[in-house]
């Protein structure tokens, strides 16, 4: 599935979008730990979280996710989207909570996928 | 394959959460240049980024370096304080000296070092409180 699919039925508001881009989507990870999304979210996938900090760009950047997800209404700092740009990755928010967009998401067939041991 | 030794070394900051990830970042970039494998690029893109936050969120300063050889990526992180009082605890899954603040940001964990050494193939790490911390890693290129 294609980020703007996800985009269209989860009815996600792009908060960081790069010209172009439409990534394919794997699967799905939802944590708020940034070393717990480091060592088990796969690459492709994307990231429901409600930190909001520049940090969650850097994790994005390093696993190769296709898209951050914020949930619960979370505003990202200004700092953040100004990385996001710079490094290409794309942010939506959502009013949604974690649970909620988790479960459109499966729903929609984008299954949770977590790196094995 | 690569003949000879390539260095590069990151100085990292402290507590500067706006540029905590870069030099990782960078790493990533490096071993993708130099063709890498996937598996290989994500344990030490996992090392880096845990070894920076580590030196961003505990030390009072430090740095990180990065040796790449035919056989392996090796890995050094080295900090000037304060020190960790004992590494058997610190190595442990869930055991955390972070603030209550930097915990809000979803870092401390108590996954940082554990993460580090479930990806390295060699791992060593070496501490005096007062003084810093050193830790040294190698992943064999081609075991992954």
């Amino acid at each position: 599935m294609k980020i703007s699919e996800i985009e269209e039925l989860l009815e996600l508001e792009p908060l960081n979008k790069p010209q172009g881009t439409d990534p394919n989507v794997a699967g799905g990870y939802a944590s708020d730990l940034l070393s717990d999304v480091m060592g088990k979210a796969m690459a492709d996938t994307v990231w429901i979280t409600i930190q909001a900090h520049p940090n969650i760009v850097a994790v994005a950047v390093l696993v190769e996710l296709s898209a951050i997800i914020l949930a619960n209404g979370v505003k990202p700092d200004q700092k953040t989207l100004e990385k996001a740009k710079e490094q290409d990755v794309i942010i939506y928010g959502s009013n949604k909570s974690a649970f909620t967009l988790a479960g459109e998401l499966y729903k929609a067939g984008v299954l949770g996928v977590r790196k094995q041991e | 394959m690569l003949q000879n030794k390539l260095s590069y070394a990151f100085p990292i900051e402290a507590s500067d959460f706006t540029k905590a990830g870069d030099a990782a970042g960078k790493i990533k970039k490096i071993l993708k240049l130099a063709g890498l494998p996937a598996t290989v690029i994500r344990r030490v893109a996992i090392i880096a980024y845990e070894a920076e936050m580590n030196i961003v969120i505990h030390s009072v300063g430090g740095s990180l370096s990065l040796d790449l050889t035919s056989t392996r990526v090796e890995m050094a992180s080295q900090d000037n304080g304060p020190g960790i009082p004992d590494i058997d605890l610190a190595l442990q899954e869930g055991y955390s000296t972070a603030s209550d603040e930097v915990r809000a940001l979803g870092f401390g964990a108590g996954m940082g070092l554990p993460n580090i050494r479930r990806n390295a193939d060699h791992f060593c790490i070496q501490s005096e409180v007062g003084v810093g911390t050193n830790l040294e890693v190698w992943i064999d290129i081609g075991v992954s």
